[in-house]
């Protein structure tokens, strides 16, 4: 009975699965900055929290910016969706708002994450962010793990799975845009790897430590790491293929060219092509969600039926 | 040890649990026999769990602005089956002649014409649609789901507080609260022999499938909420999730050429059977309040056509004014020729003559109720009700008789429940739920039990700040025993589990590896 889907629940549905992997990534972000500044006694704070701010697109500001403020802004702040838990209210709102479409386990494991936050907060201001941050991570691993193990794979299925593919290639090309485009105050490729909890599969890929821009590479076009923009295109292709019902299909088409473009891609190539291929890959990744939503969830407003009444 | 039912004092009223202090009824004994050797820290901490697995789970109401868990008792209330039968068969009984009532007044009018009850009930009624007249619901089913009040007197006997026939709600609080007992106290379950509640959601999309129009092949069916902005969101998303269909908000639905369609990735797919769960006012702004942002314009024209069906049907408000109540005696003799199962309270009908004096006479011994007052908002317990109030009230009743009822006030059943550290009286009432697919009424084992959480409180509302328990019927007789599942009833033939590499090997093992 349940073979269609409402436009209203698909874009909640993408949207909870947009939220929580961006809640995810900002969270490994943010651990893996303050890691290294510990670690690093000569690093200026100042700098490498506006390199924080410029990768999730937030604005600095003209004041000096300390951790504490990084902090706030882009972890604890409640009204932005930029931050961790703007993010994860704006999840939980979205998979209340399609409450019946998403499974009960997903459902509690967003509201008891939601309701745990303000604890984790609080010891967050006595003891440091760690435990907070770890909460996220492992809330949204076990999110998308029920969304995985509870949700049948069908449309409901696809578009949770679509939205958080669009965030991670994203977030992914976020990260090495800013290593790109400001070599001096970015972070070292080090960071880059943990903050996308890929420093274990680079390790084993390319049996060291990842202080090249190999790492650029393995982020972008290595095909079985998940949080890769290769692997993360391919499956919201998957996705829109499945989702899709027509040939020249405006959502799937930017993200299947950039696809085809990253698999062939050159890798001796890659260093000088990089500054536009991140623009490219940014560019598609937004093309292909205003198709979505201008296919599968054209506004609905009252406007429509105020004029069919007059 | 401590007994939390140490400083139990029975209340000026019958109690649930106990004859007099010291002597438990029967279905109670089992009950009485596990919370007793339970500290009263321990009972502390079961009963937070569970608030915390409410809110954890999002089972919350809203409270003065506030999301809080849902208030549920750790005592159970318990029904035998003997009194079950009387409930159950009353509240059927109610409800048909509650529909017979209906589809009269919307058609022919014999109650009015035959004297029955006055025409002015009918006219005078704020719930009268003429937007429902004429219309013949399929299967002759205007009340698709009933939640008819149940209290206990003084004398132990139930009487009828009153009937909801629009969008009764607490239904899905009978689930959870059920699901929560079984967690918190499962050797205490396993003990009783307590009739099962999940069979609501079947039911009720039988009987909404069995009222879609006429010739529908597969109907569908959907629910229509207000948003996650309404107090009963919860509820609506529970019952859209067990029946597996669609929770819909106004504008994902649309109406053409008199057809009510909804907005899906894959286009317009037709809807035929709408369970609404907001109120008719604000259902169809081209019919009723223009100012309606929530309801969809033109499913009033639909349902007229007899394209989709609206479940509970609109109009049905003229059969829960809490006036017309006072009559549901007289129509159960009039449209089912049968005697009522179930007595009303004693009421006074302020708009007839002779008695509106008697009421204003004696108004500081009556509890005085606005008849469409809902949630228990504007009810005036005499007794209670300082001198201002009254006089106040005496004014309101004298200006407008029609819009008031007076009732006999009723010391409500009280039942164990937890307070602070230790178990007090509190009144309680009971709600049953009465789905109808047109060929049986059939009434949910159980049905929602209120507390009204502060002492002598008579108000059991949860907007007013209530709680609930759950409600156990008991099965007559042990449970039967189900088929086995397999024809000779031995255990089926599993291939034994197989093993990986233990993790962990041996000196040994490593030492044939190197060979």
């Amino acid at each position: 009975m349940n073979d269609v889907i409402l436009s209203r629940i698909a874009e909640a549905l993408t949207w909870t699965g947009r939220y929580v992997e961006r809640a995810d990534t900002t969270g490994r972000i943010l651990d893996a900055y303050l890691h290294r500044m510990l670690e690093d006694p000569w690093r200026d704070e100042d700098v490498a929290c506006r390199s924080l701010y410029a990768i999730l697109g937030v604005d600095a500001g003209g004041e000096r910016v300390d951790m504490q403020q990084v902090l706030d802004q882009l972890a604890f702040d409640a009204r932005s969706t930029c931050s961790i838990e703007g993010a994860l209210g704006a999840a939980r709102l979205n998979a209340r708002s399609a409450r019946e479409a998403v499974s009960s386990e997903m459902w509690e494991c967003l509201n008891s994450t939601w309701h745990a936050l303000a604890d984790q907060r609080l010891a967050a201001r006595r003891t440091g962010p760690y435990a907070y941050l770890e909460l996220v991570r492992r809330r949204a691993a076990l999110f998308f793990g029920l969304a995985d193990s509870t949700m049948s794979r069908d449309d409901s299925w696809r578009f949770v799975v679509l939205g958080r593919s669009l965030e991670r290639v994203d977030m992914t090309v976020r990260l090495l845009s800013v290593r790109v485009l400001d070599a001096a105050h970015a972070p070292d490729w080090t960071t880059l790897l943990s903050a996308s909890g890929a420093d274990e599969a680079y390790a084993r890929v390319y049996g060291g430590f990842g202080d090249t821009p190999r790492v650029a590479e393995f982020l972008l076009l290595d095909r079985d790491f998940p949080r890769s923009a290769l692997h993360a295109l391919t499956t919201a292709e998957e996705c829109l293929t499945a989702l899709g019902r027509q040939r020249q299909d405006p959502a799937r088409r930017p993200i299947g060219r950039l696809r085809t473009r990253l698999e062939y891609l050159d890798s001796h190539a890659l260093e000088e092509q990089l500054p536009a291929l991140l623009k490219d890959l940014q560019h598609a990744c937004m093309d292909s969600a205003e198709a979505v939503a201008e296919l599968f969830f054209p506004y609905q407003g009252p406007v429509e039926w105020a004029q069919e009444g007059a | 040890m401590a007994d939390i039912f140490d400083a139990y004092a029975l209340a000026d009223a019958w109690d649930e649990m106990f004859v007099r202090p010291g002597e438990v009824r029967t279905a109670y004994e089992p009950v009485l026999a596990a919370l007793q050797p339970i500290e009263p820290s321990e009972l502390r901490f079961r009963a937070d769990q569970m608030a915390r697995a409410f809110t954890d789970r999002g089972v919350t109401y809203a409270f003065a602005g506030e999301e809080r868990p849902w208030p549920l008792d750790l005592v159970p209330r318990i029904i035998d089956a003997l009194e079950w039968d009387l409930i159950q068969r009353g509240v059927a009984q109610r409800v048909r002649a509650l529909e017979a009532y209906l589809s009269d007044a919307y058609s022919h009018c014999r109650a009015f014409e035959d004297g029955v009850v006055p025409w002015r009930l009918l006219l005078n009624s704020a719930h009268f649609h003429r937007a429902a007249q004429g219309v013949e619901p399929p299967g002759g089913v205007r009340i698709h789901v009933a939640g008819i009040d149940l209290v206990r007197d003084e004398a132990g006997d139930l009487r009828v507080l009153e009937d909801n026939v629009r969008v009764p709600s607490g239904v899905s609080y009978v689930i959870e609260n059920r699901r929560a007992m079984t967690r918190i106290f499962p050797s205490l379950f396993a003990e009783q022999h307590v009739v099962p509640v999940d069979g609501y959601a079947g039911r009720l999309l039988a009987a909404l499938r069995a009222a879609a129009p006429a010739g529908t092949q597969d109907p569908r069916v959907v629910v229509l909420t207000p948003g996650p902005g309404n107090a009963a969101y919860f509820e609506h998303a529970l019952l859209a999730r067990l029946m597996g269909v669609q929770l819909v908000v106004g504008h994902d639905l649309t109406c053409r050429n008199n057809r009510v369609w909804m907005r899906t990735t894959r286009g317009e797919v037709p809807v035929h059977v709408v369970y609404r769960r907001l109120d008719d006012d604000f259902l169809d702004p081209l019919h009723f309040r223009p100012d309606s942002v929530i309801g969809c314009p033109g499913i009033m024209n639909a349902a007229q056509a007899g394209n989709v069906t609206l479940a509970n049907a609109v109009g049905n408000g003229i059969a829960d004014d809490k006036l017309l109540y006072t009559y549901v005696p007289d129509l159960i003799r009039y449209y089912l020729s049968e005697e009522p199962i179930l007595p009303n309270v004693e009421s006074y009908r302020p708009d007839e003559p002779g008695q509106l004096e008697a009421v204003l006479d004696q108004i500081e011994h009556l509890v005085i109720k606005p008849v469409d007052g809902a949630g228990g908002q504007g009810i005036v317990i005499g007794p209670k009700a300082d001198t201002k109030t009254l006089e106040r009230t005496r004014k309101a009743v004298a200006a407008d008789p029609r819009g008031w009822i007076a009732q006999r006030p009723v010391a409500l059943s009280t039942s164990p429940t937890l307070a602070g550290e230790r178990m007090a009286p509190r009144h309680i009432d009971l709600r049953p739920f009465a789905v109808n697919d047109g060929t049986d009424v059939w009434v949910l084992p159980g049905g929602l039990t209120r507390v009204a959480l502060q002492e002598g409180n008579l108000i059991v509302n949860s907007s007013q700040g209530g709680g609930s328990k759950d409600t156990w019927v008991l099965a007559e007789g042990p449970a039967e025993h189900p088929e086995p599942l397999t024809p000779n009833g031995g255990l089926p033939e599993v291939a034994p589990r197989q093993h990986g590499p233990d993790g962990n090997p041996t000196v040994v093992q490593e030492g044939a590896q190197q060979q």
